[in-house]
């Protein structure tokens, strides 16, 4: 057991606990394992890791570092550009379709409806964030606060 | 307080192991990886957003295998077909309440993309932990590195994939059920691993920190984390330039801002217009408030179907009885007309709630001679994979299930099923079957 231990480099619990999560995931990958398209499904699940990990959070760090370096009355204040930029990119993430107009075809189909409105929304939406940390952060430094 | 005791590194180097100098010496030719300087990291924050994931990702995923249950694996309706042991007990989907599917698919969506900035302040809050260096210290924690691969991929492939199709983006090519329903498990069997070596540390770091001390600490007050065994605390810290009480706000205001413009388009009513980005915040293009002003599922336009098929031409025909049972609109407005107020509700968690006006199921599976039928396949005039849907005894025998011919008082739109659509209590919404041709009642 020691020599597990030494081996292995955790105890035999962990090991068991690791296994049986790679044996669920084979099991279920094995589900579509006769579906043409499984390769893609692959495709994409290492493509939203390598999105995440690799575009997504080196982009956003990139940005809040250039939004630091911006003069600043305090060090605080870059949370009234943060706030509306964090804003606006989650929106945009997790709206994007209706933004970009992205499948339209199938949503007029489906819904009957199409996706002119998004775009000019969510612009709105930004400008309204915006413009309340603006009054918010205006409001801060003439009370001195 | 300090945790820097050996053994609380996990998995542990490999003391005496032989791959031990290897490891060593890659120790020491670092390259230059990013360095983290947030003062906010460290064991406890993270904790905080995996506190919140545990309580609320079980809920998900438990309403996300509920949905699969609702439509009918029995009848091999639901997708993917077969799933082998990776699906709940089965049980017949009940047609009461009627608001149930609203609910638990409501709850499914609404609450997992409520989610979305819980987890991504999570994985802000480990992200140290990818650029680890050695990227290996020994095969455990190459197992465990793998399975965080499977946790990440997963929880991210769920969203992406739930997100695009709540939205009608078909993009990624493949089926949207059979794949977000495998990444589930793909990501459940991780999520339980994680969780199974994981919450002692996460107890032993909540521990760590009073919550209502952070939330009343100040920007200017904030320190940095002791030192960790996990590598999320910065060696060399910034300065804070928010507090944890800011970064948890502003976690929280995310989700707030994505519950406000989502929740509209499943609570339905004046608050549906709140969904200013879902293609579910609208009704129609007419939106004249009319009796048909709902939101539609799929247009006849896009069905193929000829117009002339819905015209006076049209038949219902009733089977699985001795003789075939055929009516036509005139016959079926002369039967006993029932009326009902039942949601629709769809897999993509928007809802809408109408007073329907129709035939009861049941009293048309007495007309057809197979008064307790244990199951009935209702058949559409449209081509295609949601062209029939299979319905449960109990399902048909719902004094509220009904081949409805009017809504709120006036006839069907052609968009929304005319002249006949089903309508069940509780039934997802793709299987209340439209422009109905036929119903064949069968008896065990």
């Amino acid at each position: 057991m020691r020599r597990v231990r030494v081996l292995y480099g955790a105890g035999p619990g962990h090991l068991a606990v690791l296994l049986l999560s790679l044996a669920v995931a084979g099991y279920a990958a094995s589900i579509v394992a006769g579906d043409p398209l499984w390769p893609w499904m692959a495709v994409w699940f290492v493509a939203v890791v390598v999105g995440h990990d690799g575009v997504l959070s080196p982009f956003a760090a990139a940005v809040d570092a250039v939004l630091r370096r911006l003069p600043h009355a305090r060090p605080t204040t870059v949370n009234y550009l943060r706030v509306p930029a964090l804003g606006a990119g989650l929106t945009f993430l997790m709206f994007l379709p209706g933004i970009i107009r992205q499948g339209e075809p199938v949503v007029v189909g489906q819904t009957g409806l199409d996706q002119g409105p998004f775009l000019a929304r969510w612009l709105l939406l930004v400008a309204a964030m915006a413009a309340v940390s603006a009054i918010v952060y205006g409001m801060r430094r003439f009370t001195g606060r | 307080m300090t945790r820097t005791e050996p053994g609380h590194r996990e998995p542990t180097t490999p003391w005496g192991a032989p791959w031990e100098p290897v490891v060593r010496a890659v120790e020491r030719h670092r390259p230059p990886l990013p360095r983290f300087r947030s003062p906010l990291r460290g064991p406890w924050l993270t904790s905080v957003f995996g506190v919140v994931l545990l309580a609320a990702l079980p809920v998900v995923i438990i309403t996300g295998l509920l949905s699969y249950v609702a439509y009918g694996p029995q009848f091999g309706q639901a997708i993917p077909g077969d799933v082998g042991i990776l699906h709940l007990p089965w049980f017949d989907w009940p047609a009461s309440p009627s608001w149930l599917y609203r609910l638990t698919q409501g709850v499914h969506v609404g609450l997992g993309m409520v989610l979305v900035p819980v987890v991504l302040a999570k994985l802000w809050s480990v992200a140290p932990k990818l650029f680890d260096w050695p990227p290996v210290r020994s095969p455990a924690q190459a197992l465990e590195r793998l399975t965080v691969l499977l946790l990440v991929g997963g929880i991210l492939f769920e969203i992406v994939t739930g997100l695009l199709n709540i939205q009608y983006d078909y993009v990624f090519g493949f089926s949207f059920y059979a794949a977000h329903y495998v990444g589930a498990w793909v990501f459940l069997g991780a999520f339980v691993a994680h969780v199974a070596l994981k919450l002692p540390h996460m107890v032993r770091a909540l521990r760590s920190r009073s919550l209502r001390r952070e939330l009343r600490t100040s920007v200017a007050d904030s320190r940095p984390e002791e030192p960790d065994p996990y590598g999320l605390v910065a060696p060399e810290p910034g300065p804070p330039t928010i507090s944890r009480r800011g970064a948890l706000a502003l976690v929280g205001g995310g989700s707030l801002l994505i519950a406000v413009l989502t929740a509209g388009q499943t609570l339905g009513g004046p608050l549906r217009g709140l969904a200013v980005l879902l293609p579910r915040g609208r009704t129609t293009n007419a939106a004249d408030g009319g009796p048909n002003d709902f939101p539609v599922n799929k247009t006849f336009a896009v069905t193929g179907i000829e117009p002339g098929a819905v015209g006076a031409a049209w038949r219902l025909d009733l089977t699985g009885g001795p003789t075939l049972v055929r009516l036509d609109l005139d016959a079926l407005a002369a039967q006993p007309q029932h009326t009902a107020t039942l949601p629709i509700a769809c897999v993509e968690g928007w809802s809408t709630t109408q007073t329907w006006t129709g035939v009861r199921l049941r009293d048309l599976a007495a007309l057809a001679g197979v008064p307790a039928p244990s199951s009935a396949v209702v058949r559409s005039l449209e081509k295609g994979p949601f062209a029939q849907a299979t319905l449960t005894s109990g399902q048909v025998m719902h004094p509220d299930a009904l081949l409805a011919t009017a809504v709120n008082g006036a006839p069907l739109a052609p968009d929304h099923g005319y002249p006949a659509r089903v309508i069940v209590p509780a039934l997802p919404g793709v299987h209340n079957t439209k422009w109905v041709r036929s119903i064949e009642f069968r008896s065990a």
